[in-house]
């Protein structure tokens, strides 16, 4: 059974957004509002790879070898000024893709192991990823006319 | 009458519940005069508070000479606050501007009206030109101005120029108020009702210091208190202000904790059975989550996160769950702190499950810190679509575009409007590179003063400035216009409970200064601004035309002004909108059936994440199927941005004082108010005096991570660990060389609520020194 190894790809996932979370948000202390979400959202992905813990270890042990290039890289550190806050900004858009596409697959897999625990994470941090996709792509949105067509 | 510096709110006229309010009419002359002697008087409203007190301005010799109560009025019922009857004077102060102002070679000179309209003309077209030449503007207006002159600069902003940079120090003041009405009720507008102070049995104020803020609603309030059958009452404010005094229960909460005091006390509602079943079945949506997400919060952990007694959260419960007729009032206290948006929706969900809503007595009111906030919403000035429209609704933007004959294209509504502090940003980053800045003074309002001078002084940013005086922040203009204030223009108001006033031009301004409005006007034809037949964009020339011209913006909307006109506010009383056909005189409370306008074609907004901000989609929204129904709204406390530390362990919270007004622009220059509260205080627990070793009167030195101020220490009723500083003052009336810092908002931080963008003002961390003692 292959579920700990998407268990566990969403797990490092979550881990990976938390800290370009932080990184987004210290880069961009001059956008406060960037710089307090970005903390406040990194918090909630603590909380999920949290609450993803004990699950990854209790399916670990029915686990097979991992498969080969599980894990990618989306994040490569940040940016500066308007235009380096929206890449960064995307840059996180498309973790917080990874990790929602991730609950979609744990949570079908959840209910095929009939885990009613593992269902009522995925069914409440889902959400909440959905929620920082939102935020996100407001605050692009929000930005991008400035930065892609006033800015110098 | 009483000497109303003494005693801001005068004599008591008690009555008793569902008695009207008595008639009591205050009245100020300038020495020497008596009624007999006036020339004539003049129909107006007062902007020093969103009260909007309606008074007539004596005439002498054609100047202002005083003021009346206007008995007939819904509002006041002849009262005046302190600061209506004596603020007037600063209208004859000496050193108004009298003729516009250019910089050259650094400094300020007078010049004429061709020549700094010319070089704000000038500068725009070089901006305009070019992809993006609206994103160099920005316009930034106050709650001062009349709802023509708000809607004339909304059309030139969004139609003419194109731009989404339009905010106003709204912001600042009443933008939780609009967000919490949008996000719960559909769209804006006041539920309540000022008259539903004569019906309550029981009154509740979220941090809401009414007895300095509106001193007439706070009469209002004390006559029934002193009346038969009083209304119990309920504050909540980290100080032990008069309204903290008078009530039954003081909840003295820590500053930035009001959303877990609020789902505490929902929380207790639901779990004594307090709640309406029948009203939350029929008529909201989102219970089930909200009994959940309040479920934590018992009375012992709100004791502890807000540093309240567990039994006072539950006896404010009972007083809230077992009233008959519940009037909330909201104010700064909520909307400048923590959570903002989402502690004042809390507050109409505790309405909406006791179904205390659209009946006499049983009231919310979201309040506005100026009158004229409300228009500044209403019509578009402040970011948001004229006519409480939604931005993100194509059909919306499709009739704003018909009415103005624009291409839709014109309209800026790809995504929320940006809002002040954004705005700000966009200065400093040099990509917004002409800022004007009307009837508002940012230099001295805004948080994190240092920042703000900084932005102004920039090399690129051209900097207009349009006021009755040289503020702060005109200082630092590059252009300054002298405009025209009340009783020196015609034009309408509408104040927190959707009260329209007419104020009539009862004198000349002084020098060449003119209106806000001619002022605009002049612009736009300047700019040439056109329509898609080649017609002037801007077809109006004068308030009245104005007037008409925003009554078929407002047609079908919420705030239907189609019934109103010129003539109808002549003479009586003010008018409640909306106003039509149907109800020509007016509405006086809303939703009263218990339908919402949260139909999703109808609707101002599609909703928000109340701790993120993220906007929903129309999908989402209509998923909902709200069916008229309000919203619920429920979300989960979490400490404020910036909380005490070892280095800063005071919690700093601001606010007003009775006397003075905004920056004291006007307020200052009225001798008796400017001598009721001259100076500057920052106010401290004993027990904090005691651990600093300060005194009454000592000269204490308060400073955060962004700047310091200097000002003596008044120890008295405040909560332990916290400190106060009135936000009024600036440095205007010092010379350069001798100004000792001393604004509020050098200390306040750059923060504001994800909801409403509204800065958080009441929560800082500080640290205190004593620096010298009193003399
Ligand atoms: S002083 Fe404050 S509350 Fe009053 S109008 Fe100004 S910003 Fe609003």
């Amino acid at each position: 059974m292959h579920l700990a190894h998407y268990l566990g790809l969403l797990h490092r996932a979550q881990i990976t957004l938390a800290d370009a979370f932080r990184q987004v948000g210290a880069a961009h202390r001059d956008e406060p509002d960037v710089a307090h979400l970005c903390e406040q959202q990194a918090r909630v992905c603590d909380g999920h790879a949290g609450r993803l813990e004990p699950f990854v270890r209790r399916y670990a042990e029915e686990a097979p070898e991992e498969p080969d290039r599980l894990h990618s890289e989306l994040f490569r550190g940040t940016r500066t000024g308007g235009i380096g806050l929206l890449r960064d900004l995307q840059d996180l858009y498309l973790m917080a893709n990874e990790c929602d596409i991730c609950w979609t697959m744990v949570g079908q897999a959840a209910q095929g192991v009939r885990d009613r625990d593992l269902f009522a994470v995925v069914q409440g941090c889902e959400g909440e990823t959905t929620i920082q996709l939102q935020w996100l792509r407001g605050r692009m949105k929000q930005a991008a006319p400035q930065a892609l067509i006033v800015a110098d | 009458m009483a000497d109303r510096i003494v005693d801001p709110w005068g004599d008591r006229t008690p009555f008793g519940a569902g008695e009207s309010w008595p008639v009591r009419v205050d009245q100020h002359l300038a020495a020497g005069l008596s009624p007999a002697d006036v020339d004539r008087w003049v129909q107006s409203a007062s902007i020093l508070h969103s009260n909007g007190d309606a008074m007539d301005i004596a005439v002498k010799d054609q100047k202002i000479a005083g003021v009346r109560g206007r008995a007939a009025d819904r509002v006041n019922r002849g009262r005046l606050d302190p600061k209506d009857l004596y603020g007037w004077q600063a209208n004859n102060s000496p050193d108004r501007l009298t003729r516009p102002l250019i910089r050259r070679d650094g400094r300020l000179v007078e010049t004429d009206w061709d020549t700094a309209m010319g070089r704000i003309v000038e500068r725009s077209r070089q901006l305009l030109d070019g992809p993006g030449g609206w994103g160099h503007f920005g316009f930034y207006t106050s709650g001062q101005l009349f709802l023509e002159e708000y809607y004339t600069l909304g059309v030139l902003g969004k139609a003419g120029i194109g731009t989404p940079h339009m905010d106003g120090n709204t912001r600042l003041c009443t933008a939780t108020a609009a967000a919490a009405l949008k996000a719960s009720f559909g769209t804006d507008g006041q539920p309540g009702s000022y008259a539903d102070v004569d019906f309550c049995d029981a009154i509740a104020l979220w941090g809401h210091n009414v007895a300095e803020t509106q001193t007439v609603l706070w009469m209002r309030m004390l006559d029934r208190r002193r009346g038969p059958n009083p209304p119990a009452m309920l504050a909540v404010d980290p100080r032990d202000t008069p309204v903290a005094r008078e009530a039954d229960v003081h909840l003295r909460v820590r500053p930035g904790t009001n959303l877990a005091l609020v789902n505490g006390l929902l929380r207790e509602i639901v779990q004594r059975g307090w709640h309406d079943d029948r009203y939350i079945g029929e008529h909201t949506i989102g219970f089930d989550e909200l009994s959940r997400t309040v479920e934590p919060y018992t009375p012992e952990r709100v004791a502890e996160i807000c540093d309240v007694p567990a039994a006072d959260v539950e006896r404010a419960a009972e007083l809230l769950g077992t009233a008959q007729r519940l009037l909330s009032t909201v104010l700064q206290g909520f909307y400048q702190s923590n959570q903002a948006t989402a502690a004042s929706c809390a507050v109409n969900n505790l309405h909406l499950i006791r179904g205390m809503l659209g009946r006499p007595g049983a009231g919310v009111l979201q309040m506005n810190g100026q009158p004229t906030a409300q228009n500044t919403r209403e019509t578009g000035a402040d970011g948001d679509l004229p006519g409480l429209r939604n931005w993100d609704n194509p059909a919306h933007i499709e009739e704003l575009a018909a009415l103005w004959n624009v291409d839709p294209m014109t309209i800026p509504h790809w995504s929320p409007p940006t809002h002040a502090m954004q705005i700000w940003r966009y200065a400093e980053q040099g990509s917004i590179k002409l800022l004007w800045i009307s009837a508002t003074n940012p230099a001295v309002s805004l948080p994190d003063l240092a920042r703000i001078r900084r932005i102004l002084a920039q090399e690129g940013l051209f900097v207009v400035v349009q006021d009755l005086f040289l503020t702060e922040t005109a200082e630092l203009a590059d252009v300054v216009l002298p405009a025209a204030t009340w009783g020196e223009k015609t034009g309408t108001f509408t104040n927190a409970d959707r009260t329209v006033h007419l104020s009539e031009k009862a004198v000349d301004p002084p020098g060449e200064a003119r209106s806000d409005l001619d002022i605009f006007l002049d612009y736009a034809r300047r700019m040439d601004f056109r329509d898609t037949d080649g017609e002037p964009l801007i077809g109006w020339t004068g308030p009245e035309e104005a007037f008409e011209a925003w009554k078929a913006c407002s047609a079908g909307r919420p705030c239907d002004y189609t019934g109103l006109s010129y003539a109808r506010l002549r003479g009586g009383s003010g008018i409640p909108w909306p106003c039509t056909a149907e109800a020509p005189d007016g509405t006086e409370r809303l939703y009263s059936g218990g339908r919402f306008n949260t139909d999703p074609d109808y609707c101002e907004t599609y909703g928000q994440d109340l701790t993120t901000g993220a906007e929903f989609t129309a999908a989402q929204y209509r998923a909902k199927e709200p069916g008229g129904r309000a919203f619920l709204h429920a979300a989960s406390y979490a400490p404020s941005p910036e909380v005490p530390s070892d280095e800063y362990p005071l919690v700093l919270t601001t606010g007003r004082t009775v006397s003075q007004f905004h920056t004291r622009t006007k307020t200052s220059r009225a001798p008796e108010l400017d001598a009721a509260a001259p100076e500057v205080w920052v106010e401290l627990h004993p027990d904090d005096a005691a651990r600093y070793g300060i005194s009454d009167g000592d000269l204490v030195g308060l400073s955060s991570p962004r700047g310091a101020i200097q000002a003596p220490a008044r120890i008295g009723g405040i909560r332990p660990g916290t400190v106060f500083v009135p936000f009024h003052y600036g440095y205007f009336d010092v010379p350069p060389s001798e100004r000792v810092p001393r604004a509020a908002n050098e200390l306040t931080v750059t923060a504001w609520d994800p909801v409403s963008k509204q800065p958080i003002f009441k929560v800082a961390a500080v640290r205190i020194a004593r620096l010298s003692g009193g003399n």
